[in-house]
């Protein structure tokens, strides 16, 4: 019998005790689903004084300067989105490679540790991270990589600016090394299920290996690579500390990628410690943003997986 | 002994126990005094407040050095009851307020340039609109023609180390020493006073923000090529070089105790009848021209917290004197601390006052 048919609450029950168990499993779920809906009146209301004196358009400007009364968020949306999306543009050839080689190149002996390996990057605190690439990759970027592009690329604008070192390739870097893991464990799990007929079909067919990764693995995986590059990008979206280390806390957008910005979870981790009346309920509507959009990315691709692990 | 007397005994301890639980007993809780504001004068507060808790015990002083911005709402804001001011609370800022506040010239330090140029050992020679011109953003490299013009062997350590960006820090909060700075800027550069302006928050045109006088001493401190503005006893404390400024008189002149106190020579014609005193631009021949004197604000009217007050700036104006220079800022003038001490008449208290110590 399938006991999920009936509704909840006046299905069979085989004892007592199945009655109670699942009466306090049900309250527990609840819990959960309550403490997220309570985190988000929680920062609805920070957010009201400020959306009631200042407005929702002049917070949605580009200048942020409390103590002259600006409130602006968007250099720190832009910041979040333009690190993270560089994290990912940097971090998802990386981890695909990564998968590939677990799953279809390497042995075992070697495929194993090398696993491990990846996933212990995910299990190093992201202020070690910070501190990192503050004292390691920052001088690297200031001396020599910024340099490089500069001299060898400077019609690109996006490219120039004053070397700090600081700011969205710093930030954009660490994220990057910090969501691989993410990317390469969900990337493994779908190269794993590439149907096995599949694979030898385009091999009876003449191809090389290298060939029939690009048609059958990655060809039935595609989908699976988008949801786990949504994971991915969703986590670096909310990183903070690693980020506020190496970010430059400059709230404003500037033309090139080198230089010092800000970003959402930052700005508030900076600031909230002195922030008071309208300053503080504006990093409220900053936490708000902050919420929707990594929420809104996450829930999406989860379907998107799910979409494509029933096909 | 019998069960009687046993508890007669009892009953006294016991009398005895209340009485000594309600009567005030001498070793009660420290009178808290609690201030914020100007990162400026940090140093020389947090010396003064722990050497004077030693002498005063049942006053502790505690002082945030969150920038003069905060400190001066604060107090208006009765959550505090002083604040560090590095510049003097205009009309505008005093009419917010219901009470009327006295500002007391403590010290004079000095706003100065720091920089990190590894190769370079000369002191680094800035005039006024090549400071200006730097922070508004038209000049970028260190090898610029009108930097190298004051500094001809700049060029030299610039290529060995390869040093070309200016990285320029300045103040991400509302402070005080951005005010004072912003002031300087303004009057030297009509482009700045235009284009930027004076205040403790600004539009910067360039340059990344640090947290307090702390957080840019460190990045300039780790950054090489990077310049910044911080008060004097920030740059001696990291041992950071700081830049020797040209004053009206056309020389360039190198921040220390001696250039600070010698702005300060013709202070008679340059204080207020309420105590506001300019130190830029002294005419002076050996002034430092970004010298300053910092203020502790006080409400006038009188509170428990008035007397105490009162106690440790009269201690501060003769026996606090003697520490002020060790950290690298200059004593005010016998003329001001005249007018300081007559000022302070000026506090209500509340009488009787019990300290509760005696």
């Amino acid at each position: 019998m399938n006991l999920k048919t009936h509704k909840l609450f006046t299905r069979p029950y085989l004892n007592k005790t199945d009655f109670v168990f699942l009466r306090i499993l049900f309250l527990l779920a609840c819990v959960a689903f309550l403490m997220i809906l309570g985190i988000f009146w929680f920062l609805f209301e920070m957010s009201l004084p400020v959306l009631k004196e200042v407005g929702i358009v002049k917070l949605l400007s580009f200048q942020w300067n409390p103590a002259l009364g600006d409130y602006g968020i968007l250099p720190f949306v832009y910041g979040t989105l333009m690190s993270s999306c560089l994290a990912l543009l940097m971090a998802t050839p990386m981890s695909i490679a990564a998968a590939l080689f677990i799953t279809e190149i390497a042995p075992s002996k070697i495929s194993k540790p090398f696993g491990f390996l990846i996933e212990l990057l995910a299990a190093i605190p992201s202020v070690v991270y910070g501190l990192w690439g503050l004292f390691v990759l920052v001088p690297w970027i200031r001396n020599v990589v910024h340099p490089f592009f500069k001299s060898y690329f400077s019609w690109i604008p996006w490219l120039q600016g004053p070397s700090y070192g600081i700011g969205l390739v710093a930030a954009g870097m660490v994220l990057a090394i910090m969501i691989t893991p993410t990317i390469t464990a969900i990337c493994k799990e779908v190269f794993g299920v590439t149907p096995q007929i599949l694979k030898e079909g385009v091999l009876a067919l003449g191809s090389t290996q290298a060939e029939m990764i690009q048609i059958a693995v990655i060809g039935s995986g595609h989908k699976g690579i988008l949801g786990a590059m949504g994971m991915g990008l969703a986590r670096a979206l909310g990183e903070t500390m690693a980020v506020t280390m190496v970010i430059g806390n400059n709230p404003e957008i500037l033309s090139s990628i080198f230089s010092p910005h800000q970003t959402m979870a930052s700005v508030i981790a900076s600031e909230v410690t002195e922030a008071h009346g309208l300053h503080l309920s504006s990093l409220g509507v900053v936490g708000l943003v902050l919420l929707v959009i990594p929420g809104f990315i996450f829930g999406f691709t989860r379907y998107f997986l799910q979409r494509r692990k029933k096909r | 002994m019998s069960v009687y007397s046993l508890r007669l005994g009892l009953r006294f301890l016991g009398i005895v126990m209340f009485c000594v639980g309600v009567s005030p007993s001498s070793h009660s809780s420290p009178l808290m005094v609690n201030g914020a504001g100007a990162t400026f004068p940090y140093p020389i507060y947090s010396k003064w407040f722990s050497v004077y808790e030693k002498i005063s015990p049942q006053v502790v002083f505690n002082y945030q050095p969150t920038g003069s911005g905060g400190g001066l709402r604060q107090l208006f804001d009765e959550t505090i009851e002083f604040a560090g001011s590095d510049y003097f609370a205009d009309a505008k800022l005093l009419a917010k307020s219901k009470k009327k506040y006295l500002h007391f010239p403590t010290v004079i330090g000095a706003v100065v340039l720091v920089y990190s140029l590894p190769g370079y050992t000369e002191p680094l020679k800035l005039t006024p609109k090549v400071l200006a011109d730097i922070y508004l953003g038209k000049i970028t490299q260190w090898d610029d023609k009108a930097i190298l013009k004051d500094n001809p062997h700049l060029q030299e350590a610039l290529t060995k180390n390869k040093l070309k960006d200016i990285l320029v820090v300045r103040r991400a909060e509302g402070s005080g020493t951005t005010g004072l700075f912003s002031e300087y800027l303004s009057r030297v550069s009509e482009d700045w006073n235009v284009k930027v302006g004076r205040g403790t928050a600004l539009h910067w045109p360039v340059g990344i923000g640090g947290k307090g006088n702390e957080g840019v001493t460190f990045f300039v401190h780790q950054v090489p090529g990077s310049l910044g503005y911080v008060e004097l006893a920030f740059a001696k404390t990291l041992n950071l070089k700081t830049a020797w400024l040209q004053n009206p008189k056309g020389k360039f002149i190198e921040p220390n105790i001696k250039s600070l106190t010698e702005a300060a020579l013709d202070v008679g014609k340059r204080v207020t009848p309420e105590l506001k005193t300019d130190l830029l631009l002294s005419e002076e021949n050996n002034a430092y021209p970004l010298s300053a004197v910092t203020y502790l604000v006080v409400p006038q009217e009188a509170s428990p917290y008035s007397k105490p007050i009162q106690q440790f700036l009269l201690w501060m104006l003769n026996e606090g004197q003697k520490y002020i220079e060790p950290l690298h800022y200059a004593p005010l003038p016998e003329v001001l601390l005249k007018k300081v001490k007559e000022q302070l008449n000026q506090m209500r208290t509340q009488e009787p006052y019990e300290p509760k110590n005696s």
